[in-house]
């Protein structure tokens, strides 16, 4: 990841490139711009408004004043607030378990010699390529309360009595939510696992194997060691992506049942945009930012760690 | 190993003969059944999609008369409907033209940056460099309200521009990670022997970087495609009118009416939909795979 600088190296880049060292900058300047326009204009910039929206009483097609940490005091006694911070956590906990536990299984499966590796590699990644939207409205036809096909299967079976009632039963709802974003993150978590057992060295589980380590073991000793660093990086990701999710529950619920599946995110866009308060809009997306900040920093932990490895590791 | 290499024949003829293979029964319920059971879940819902999109209304529902899972007398009439008394063509055109023009923006403001802070190496490259992988992290649920705020105060708001320069916002950050990655392999003696031949970094970049890194641009656009294909908050939020609508705010604001839910032309919809991004996939499996995962693993 590092590569020595340039002046580091003088072997390297020679007394060629040092010619051009005073318009380095100048160079540099100009090849950023194109760039450093969209990010700073589009992305530093709102996300500083939205900090500031969110010490105001903004409304849309009205100006706020700066009402200091009223809107925060407010979402403070705010049991809805609360309750969407209970549910983004278990949501993201429990999915993001959920995630790691079966991509990692699949991840194994995948790595051993299949016919067609190849193939279902390519399959299996479908559900994370088509527009969550999309295939959330195919759940939201599946959790479909009177003609579900889940319901008719299991009763077809002999299971259940009823259809069940999918997405207007809350805890029903809420299961049914992370099952739905489950289904579009394994694949994500799999074949990003794949990638980080492919470059585990064989010889390393051939001397594990002669050393009589069983299957067991020499995952446990082995595998799940060597692949530590990956995981922490696809699991940062996917906390990240998990924690900040709005669009399936935008499809399959809009919060309800009585809340009870309303993240933070989609909180936020209810409260700000359909409800016309932007600043507490703001204010509940900028109550998310400790969240992610944490994240981001178990992420870089996780690099540094793998550096470490890489360097320890001969 | 050699049973390995049989298992698949065996598998094809029955249960039959299996117990001489005291490694095949074991591999079947480790590997095999949960492989299969994997790929059925992952599958199922666009399975479930397709078969809804053609089945005629008379069997949608009527699970005692006609199997769910089959489809007796396939029907084009959700699609035809879709196709011409719907939005829907112009959703997708929508779709195509703001995904193609934010990708193409996108890849011509990240080759810059990517080569700015991977070879002309300016003071505080570095920081940029950290600072391009902290933007990949934010993300647009934090973004939209303050964005919406910007959108409308500089007077795109409700048209297709209002997309195509807030998707950058997201794929500049990813597409810059992944060409610095791209370039770092190239070798610094090519650029030298360039310099020494009196070319400028214009010169280097259009005619040695460029084309070396030309498997990095293809995986870079083909994500930033998908990325913003399947790009949601912003559309809804920004986009008003029905005529500047993308696919996936099209189908869910418009075709989804009422308490009677049209199954057929909703999943119609969604098939067209994921159908374009799949073709693609399809063709550049590798590519998608490699930038996936090289996001990841740098």
């Amino acid at each position: 990841m590092s590569s020595p600088s340039i002046t580091g190296s003088p072997d390297r880049s020679g007394t060629l490139l040092l010619r051009f060292n005073n318009s380095r900058n100048a160079l540099g300047f100009v090849f950023m711009l194109p760039a450093a326009i969209f990010l700073l204009g589009f992305l530093t910039y709102p996300l500083g408004l939205g900090v500031w929206l969110g010490f105001t009483d903004t409304r849309i097609g009205r100006a706020g004043d700066f009402i200091g940490l009223q809107n925060y005091v407010y979402l403070m006694d705010d049991s809805v607030f609360w309750l969407s911070v209970f549910n983004t956590v278990v949501y993201t906990l429990v999915a993001s378990v959920l995630k790691f536990a079966l991509g990692l299984w699949l991840a194994l499966i995948l790595n051993e010699k299949l016919p067609f590796k190849s193939f279902f590699r390519a399959i299996v990644l479908l559900p994370w390529v088509v527009p969550t939207v999309l295939s959330a409205l195919a759940f939201w036809w599946i959790y479909d309360a009177q003609f579900s096909i889940l319901s008719w299967s299991l009763m077809k079976l002999g299971v259940i009595e009823q259809p069940i009632n999918f997405l207007g039963d809350p805890l029903n709802a809420r299961l049914s939510v992370i099952a739905a974003n489950v289904w579009r993150g394994i694949p994500f978590v799999a074949i990003s696992l794949l990638a980080g057992l492919q470059t585990i060295p064989v010889s390393l589980q051939e001397a594990a194997s002669l050393d009589g380590a069983t299957p067991w073991k020499r995952f446990r000793y082995v595998t799940l060691p060597m692949l530590t660093p990956i995981i922490a990086v696809v699991m940062t990701f996917s906390v990240l992506f998990t924690f900040t999710d709005f669009q399936l529950i935008y499809v399959l619920t809009k919060g309800g049942p009585v809340n009870a599946t309303h993240l933070m995110a989609t909180l936020s866009f209810q409260r700000g945009i359909p409800g016309g308060q932007l600043g507490e809009g703001a204010a509940i997306a900028v109550a998310m930012i400790p969240f992610l900040l944490a994240s981001i920093l178990f992420s870089f932990f996780g690099l540094q760690r793998r550096k470490w490895q890489q360097g320890g590791k001969d | 190993m050699n049973d390995r290499v049989a298992a698949p024949d065996s598998l094809r003829d029955d249960a039959e003969g299996m117990s001489y293979l005291s490694n095949l029964p074991r591999r079947i319920v480790m590997i095999y059944l949960p492989l299969a059971i994997f790929v059925f879940v992952l599958l199922f819902p666009f399975y479930w999609m397709a078969i809804t999109a053609v089945k005629p209304n008379s069997q949608l529902t009527d699970y005692e008369n006609y199997s769910p899972f089959w489809v007796v007398g396939p029907t084009l009439e959700h699609i035809k409907y879709l196709l011409f008394q719907t939005s829907y063509p112009g959703w997708l055109w929508n779709t195509i033209l703001v995904s193609v023009a934010s990708t193409f923006l996108s890849l011509f403001a990240s080759v810059f940056a990517a080569y700015a802070v991977e070879r002309v190496r300016f003071t505080g490259a570095r920081t940029t460099g950290l600072l391009i992988f902290l933007a990949y992290l934010v993300p647009p649920s934090i973004l939209f309200i303050p964005l919406a705020f910007i959108v409308f105060s500089i007077g795109i708001y409700d048209s297709r521009f209002a997309l195509i320069f807030t998707y950058p916002t997201f794929l500049i950050p990813f597409c810059t990670w992944l060409l610095m990655g791209y370039f770092r392999s190239i070798p610094y003696e090519l650029e030298e022997s360039a310099l020494v031949d009196g070319a400028t970094r214009w010169q280097i970049l259009r005619r040695i970087i460029l084309p070396l890194a030309v498997p990095g641009l293809i995986s870079a656009g083909i994500f930033a495609f998908t990325l913003s294909w399947n790009e949601f908050i912003y559309a809804l939020t920004f986009i008003q009118s029905s005529e500047n609508k993308t696919i996936p705010v099209g189908v869910l604001t418009e075709l989804v009416r009422g308490d009677i839910f049209e199954w057929g032309a909703l999943m119609a919809g969604a098939l067209f939909g994921s159908l374009p991004v799949v073709i693609l996939y399809s063709f550049f499996v590798d590519y998608y795979v490699s930038s996936m995962t090289g996001a990841v693993k740098e």
